[in-house]
């Protein structure tokens, strides 16, 4: 049996020690939360996991033929597009994937979470690196 | 007037800390535990799921419905850091095969190119390899906004990097992390020729 090298201990000594701190989502790498508009709105907010697209699409099919720009928040996106085939919708039409009708599955998110992408670049470390 | 003593205090705070040791601990053994098992010499925490990864709702209809992370990603060649995914690698075995479009008239774009980034410092230069990025990218996500398209025609500053800007736009959010400094530092300055005017 081998032994993960000494940096890798500390790196998930430091990961698990922070499991403990309040308020730190622990949340897939790359999750990213819309909740622009959700709690006004009585639903749940969004959660879009980026692992879970990446293993099927690649960045360039949604950051360029479905107009994402490359930072969360940058786009506003609608339930009205989404039904009129923009953004999501363009995917998320009961075609290629469940349509805008099973609204649970998308809007699965924790009630007053804050919109934002997981990571980010202090990638949930202690402190600025 | 004196305050009334209250002897068990101490007592009280010790059993608390030892609780607190103790529960660290066995979340921190339990995180270790699959990379001591597995014996790869790569950390691979396990996944969250999604009902206990602090934004799902664990009493929304959505949980037992949408796939979870472990179940998807476990099978992926592994890595040490952002998702324990090598997405490159993920790519070339085959693991996967992520469409590059879905309208039947966009042109798919990769470059086989790399870009070296010396400026002789503390540091290893970097190396920027366009197959890797094009794999995943296409040549408009980064030019012209983020990058110009010439060599030495950008300037690159960790601190912005750090802060989100430049490769920490992806580096940090979906790509592998930046505390992973040696996977793009990685052409030892004594390898590399310098030349008088950049």
């Amino acid at each position: 049996m081998r032994w993960a090298p000494a940096h890798r201990w500390l790196q998930a000594a430091l990961l698990g020690g922070l499991w403990l701190l309040p308020g730190v989502a622990p949340a897939e790498y790359g999750d990213v939360v819309l909740n622009h508009r959700s709690d006004a709105a009585g639903v749940r907010p969004v959660v879009f996991p980026h692992w879970f697209h990446r293993i099927r699409f690649r960045c360039k099919v949604c950051h360029t033929e479905l107009g994402f720009e490359m930072r969360a928040g940058s786009n506003q996106v609608l339930m009205t597009d989404i039904l009129d085939g923009r953004f999501c919708g363009m995917c998320h039409n009961g075609q290629i994937a469940w349509g805008p009708d099973r609204c649970d599955l998308c809007h699965s998110g924790l009630k007053g979470t804050p919109p934002g992408i997981v990571g980010g670049p202090q990638t949930s470390g202690p402190g600025r690196w | 007037m004196p305050r009334p003593a209250r002897p068990l205090r101490g007592h009280t705070t010790a059993l608390l800390l030892v609780l607190l040791v103790a529960g660290w601990l066995l979340v921190v053994g339990a995180a270790l535990w699959p990379l001591v098992a597995a014996g790869q010499g790569v950390a691979r925490p396990t996944w969250r799921p999604l009902a206990r990864d602090g934004v799902h709702d664990p009493k929304g209809p959505a949980i037992g419905q949408l796939q979870e992370p472990a179940e998807a990603l476990a099978a992926l060649p592994p890595d040490g850091a952002g998702n324990s995914v090598h997405w490159i690698r993920a790519i070339d075995s085959g693991a996967i095969a992520p469409r590059s479009q879905i309208l039947p008239g966009t042109v798919v774009r990769t470059l086989d190119q790399d870009i070296i980034v010396a400026k002789f410092g503390s540091m290893p230069a970097v190396k920027f390899p366009h197959r890797q990025h094009t794999l995943w990218l296409d040549c408009s996500n980064c030019h012209e906004k983020l990058f110009r398209s010439k060599a030495g025609a950008n300037t690159f500053s960790m601190a912005a990097i750090l802060n989100g800007e430049q490769c920490g736009l992806c580096h940090g959010a979906v790509a592998f992390p930046l505390t992973e400094c040696n996977r793009c530092h990685s052409v030892p300055n004594a390898s590399l020729q310098r030349r008088r005017t950049p």
